[in-house]
C-alpha cells in the first residue's frame, strides 16, 4: 500500500516536471545567414518585477530593426536548464551568448564548449566564479558599491539644500540579507560615505533581511533605542515600506521628521516618493540590453572591451519622482 | 521559625518540580539580561494612542508564533510533526490578499469572506497532510514535506500580477484598504495590538476544548500508544487527522495576521522558517517530540521566549552577523537545562556530596 502510493506520487511528479520543462524550451529557431546578428539569452526566470524588466530590455533591444535576432530562454531558476540552453545555442551556432547565471559555480565545462565553438559569452547581472576568466568576454551589471555611495552623495546635497549641512545627523541602516552582494556593496558604500563627514553619526545597523515585516520590526527597535534618528537608509524598498509603518506608529512623519533613503526604486516606491514618505531612491537598473548591445557592436568592430561594464543607475527623489514614474518600465 | 523555613523549602521544591517551571525560568533569564544591558527595556508607555514598549513588541510580534505553536503542539502530541505550516501560512495569505484585490476604493470580496476562505484553505491543507499521515500511514515528515515544498509554489502562482501584458507569478500584491491593516495592527480606539487578542483567544479556546472535553486525553493516548487507544475504542486515525486539520487552521490564522501586518501577500517571505520556530517553541516548552503528554502553556511560553530573544538582541544592538550565534547559544542553554539526563546527572552529583 505504502509503496504504491509513493510510486504514484513519483509518477505524478515526473509528469509534472516533464510538462514544466517542455514549456521552458526555447523558441528553437536556428540562426540563418540573413545578415542579422544572432544572440542567445539564457535568462534566470521571471521571479520578480526586476527580472521581467530585465527580460523586456533584451527583447526590445535585440530586434530585427536593430539588426539582431534574439533567441530567448527562460531557465525557471534552474542551472541545468541554463546549461541545456547554452548547449542549444552552440548547436544553433549563434553569434553571441548572453547568460544571467542562476548560481556562481559550475560553468567551466559548458563555457569551455562555447569557447571551443568560438562563440563569445557575455554575462549579465550576476557574476560567475570560473577559474579561467577568458571563458567570458565581459560582465554587465549594477554596481552596488556605487549605489551605496550615491545615496550618501544625495543626502549631502539634500542637507545642503535644506540648510542642515552643519547639523549633527544621526543615521540608522537597515541592511539586507547578510552576505548577499547587494547588502555587502550597499553597506560598504553607505558606511564609508558616512564616515567621510564627521557630522554624520551611524547610530546602529541591523539586518531586515530584505523583507517588509523584518524592516518594520527592526525599525521599531531602533526607534525605541534612539529618539533622535534623522535618517534611515534601507537597502531595499520593502524594508523602507516597513520602516515607514514603524515611524508612523510612533506618531512621526516619515519623509519629514525622518529622512528615508531607499534602494531598488520599484514601482511602489515611486508611489511612496510622490506621497512624500520616501525622500530618495537609488535605482538598481535592470535595463542591461542596451549595454550588452554596445559591447556586441564593439566586438563586431574588432575592438576590445573591458571585463566589467556597469550599467547607468540613477538616483530619484521627491522632486522628480512624479515626472519620471510614467517612463519607468518596472 | 524552622517550620516556616522548611515550608518555604518544600514549596520551593514543589515550584521547581512544576512542569512549567523550567520554560518560565528560561523566559525569565532571557528577559533579566535586559535589566543590565537595556534598563529601559521594561518601560511601557502610551504613545500615539497605543501601548508602546519592548515588552509590548515581544507580545505583539510573538502572536503568530504562539498561534502556530498551539497547532504544532497538537500534531506533535499525536506523535507526528508538521513542517508545512510556514508554506501553508504563505498560501493562506496569498488566497486572502488575492480575494481582497488591490483596489483603492473597495474590496473585491468582503473581508470576512476572504479571511474565511483563507482559513478554509489552511484546513484543506491540514486535511491533506492528515490524510497522508493518518490514513495512508506515510511518515509525518515526508507527508508534510510535500506541502512544505509545493505550498509556497502555489502561493506564488496565486500572487501573480500583470506586468507588461502578461501574468508574472511570485509578485508582492498590496491591499490598499485601511481596514485590512486592523488585523495585524490596531483597531480604532484600542490600545492593545489586535494580534494579541487573536492569539489569546486561540490559546483560550484550544485550552478549554482540550481540558473540558475528552479531546486532550484522546490526543495524549494516541501519542503514547495509538494501538492501545484503538483497543479501548478511540478512533486514532480520526484524532491524528483532526490534529493536522487544526494545525492547518492555526497556520492560516498566522498567515492572515502576517499579511495584514504588511498589507500585502509576500509569497516568498510570509511564514519563512516559521515551521522551525514553531517546532522549537514546542520543544522549549518542555514538550516531548515523541508525542504523548503535552503542555499548551509550555509551547506558548516557548514561542514568547523565542521572540523575547530576538527583541532583546535587537535592543542590545547585537550586529547582524553575530545574531544567529547568540540565538544558538541561548537555545542550546535552554534546551540543555531541560534535559532529563542532565538533571539526573546533577542530582546524582548532589547526592554524592551530601
Amino acid at each position: 500500500m505504502k509503496n504504491r502510493v509513493i510510486v504514484l506520487f513519483l509518477a505524478v511528479l515526473l509528469i509534472g516536471t516533464g510538462i514544466l520543462t517542455a514549456n521552458g524550451k526555447s523558441d528553437g529557431a536556428a540562426a540563418e545567414g540573413n545578415g542579422l546578428i544572432t544572440v542567445g539569452y539564457a535568462q534566470v526566470g521571471a521571479e520578480s518585477d526586476w527580472r521581467t524588466a530585465n527580460t523586456e530590455s533584451f527583447k526590445s533591444t535585440f530586434v530585427e530593426a536593430n539588426g539582431y535576432k534574439l533567441i530567448f530562454d527562460d531557465a525557471q531558476q534552474k542551472q541545468e536548464n541554463q546549461i541545456k540552453a547554452i548547449r542549444n545555442f552552440i548547436q544553433q551556432d549563434v553569434d553571441y551568448i548572453v547568460v544571467a547565471p542562476v548560481v556562481e559555480t559550475g560553468w567551466e565545462t559548458v563555457l569551455g564548449e562555447a569557447k571551443a565553438a568560438g562563440i563569445p559569452v557575455i554575462l549579465s547581472d550576476r557574476m560567475m566564479d570560473v577559474s579561467d576568466d577568458s571563458l567570458y568576454v565581459a560582465w554587465v551589471g549594477g554596481n552596488f558599491l556605487k549605489e551605496g555611495q550615491d545615496s550618501v552623495v544625495w543626502l549631502n546635497d539634500y542637507l545642503k539644500k535644506t540648510g542642515r549641512d552643519n547639523e549633527k545627523i544621526n543615521c540608522v541602516l537597515l541592511q539586507g540579507t547578510i552576505g548577499s552582494s547587494a547588502q555587502v556593496g550597499r553597506t560598504k558604500g553607505i558606511t564609508e560615505g558616512l564616515a567621510k563627514n564627521s557630522n554624520y553619526n551611524l547610530l546602529a545597523k541591523q539586518t531586515g533581511e530584505f523583507t517588509q515585516a523584518k524592516g518594520q520590526e527592526v525599525m521599531e527597535s531602533f526607534l525605541k533605542a534612539y529618539d533622535n534618528i534623522d535618517v534611515v537608509f534601507a537597502e531595499n524598498d520593502n524594508m523602507a515600506f516597513g520602516a515607514i509603518d514603524a515611524i508612523k506608529a510612533v506618531g512621526k512623519v516619515p519623509g519629514k521628521d525622518i529622512i528615508i533613503v531607499s534602494f531598488d526604486a520599484v514601482h511602489e516606491a515611486f508611489n511612496r516618493m510622490i506621497a512624500g514618505e520616501i525622500n530618495a531612491d537609488v535605482e538598481c537598473n535592470p535595463l542591461h540590453g542596451p549595454r550588452v548591445a554596445e559591447i556586441i557592436q564593439m566586438l563586431e568592430a574588432g575592438k576590445s572591451v573591458d571585463k566589467i561594464m556597469y550599467v547607468k543607475e540613477g538616483v530619484f527623489d521627491q522632486f522628480n519622482a512624479k515626472e519620471i514614474m510614467p517612463t519607468r518600465k518596472y | 521559625m524552622s517550620d516556616t523555613l522548611s515550608l518555604i523549602k518544600s514549596k520551593g521544591r514543589a515550584l521547581v518540580g512544576q512542569r512549567l517551571f523550567l520554560p518560565l525560568f528560561a523566559l525569565f533569564l532571557v528577559l533579566i539580561v535586559n535589566v543590565i544591558k537595556t534598563p529601559a527595556f521594561f518601560n511601557i508607555s502610551i504613545q500615539n494612542g497605543v501601548l508602546y514598549g519592548y515588552i509590548i513588541d515581544i507580545i505583539n510580534r510573538s502572536s503568530e508564533l504562539v498561534i502556530l505553536a498551539v497547532g504544532m503542539t497538537l500534531v506533535i502530541a499525536t506523535g507526528g510533526i508538521d513542517i508545512s505550516v510556514g508554506a501553508v501560512s504563505a498560501l493562506s495569505a496569498a488566497v486572502c490578499v488575492r480575494l481582497l484585490g488591490s483596489s483603492y476604493d473597495n474590496y473585491a470580496t468582503p473581508m470576512v469572506l476572504a479571511i474565511l476562505a483563507a482559513l478554509a484553505i489552511g484546513m484543506i491543507c491540514g486535511a491533506f497532510n492528515g490524510l497522508l499521515v493518518s490514513k495512508l500511514r506515510i511518515q509525518a515528515m515526508v507527508a508534510t514535506l510535500i506541502l512544505f515544498t509545493a505550498g509556497r509554489g502555489v502561493a506564488q502562482l496565486i500572487s501573480a500580477r500583470e506586468i507588461g501584458g502578461k501574468m508574472v507569478p511570485g509578485q508582492i500584491i498590496y491591499v490598499r484598504m485601511e481596514s485590512f491593516k486592523g488585523i495585524g495592527g490596531f483597531l480604532p480606539k484600542v490600545i492593545v495590538p489586535t494580534p494579541v487578542f487573536i492569539a489569546a483567544a486561540v490559546v483560550l479556546i484550544f485550552y478549554l476544548v482540550l481540558t473540558r472535553t475528552a479531546l486532550g486525553l484522546y490526543i495524549k493516548t494516541v501519542g503514547i500508544n495509538s494501538r492501545a487507544g484503538r483497543l479501548v475504542g478511540i478512533n486514532s486515525t480520526f484524532i491524528m487527522f483532526l490534529g493536522y486539520v487544526l494545525c492547518g487552521l492555526t497556520a492560516s490564522m498566522a498567515g492572515v495576521i502576517s499579511s495584514s501586518r504588511i498589507y500585502s501577500s509576500d509569497a516568498n517571505n510570509i511564514g519563512l522558517n516559521m515551521e522551525l520556530d514553531a517546532i522549537l517553541a514546542v520543544a522549549l516548552g518542555g514538550n516531548s517530540m515523541a508525542g504523548g503528554k503535552f503542555s499548551l502553556a509550555g509551547s506558548v511560553i516557548g514561542a514568547i521566549t523565542i521572540q523575547a530573544l530576538t527583541t532583546s538582541l535587537y535592543a542590545m544592538g547585537v550586529t547582524a552577523d553575530q545574531l544567529p550565534v547568540y540565538k544558538a547559544v541561548v537555545v542550546v542553554l535552554i534546551v540543555s537545562i531541560q534535559s532529563e539526563e542532565l538533571k539526573r546527572w546533577i542530582s546524582a552529583r548532589g547526592g554524592k556530596k551530601a
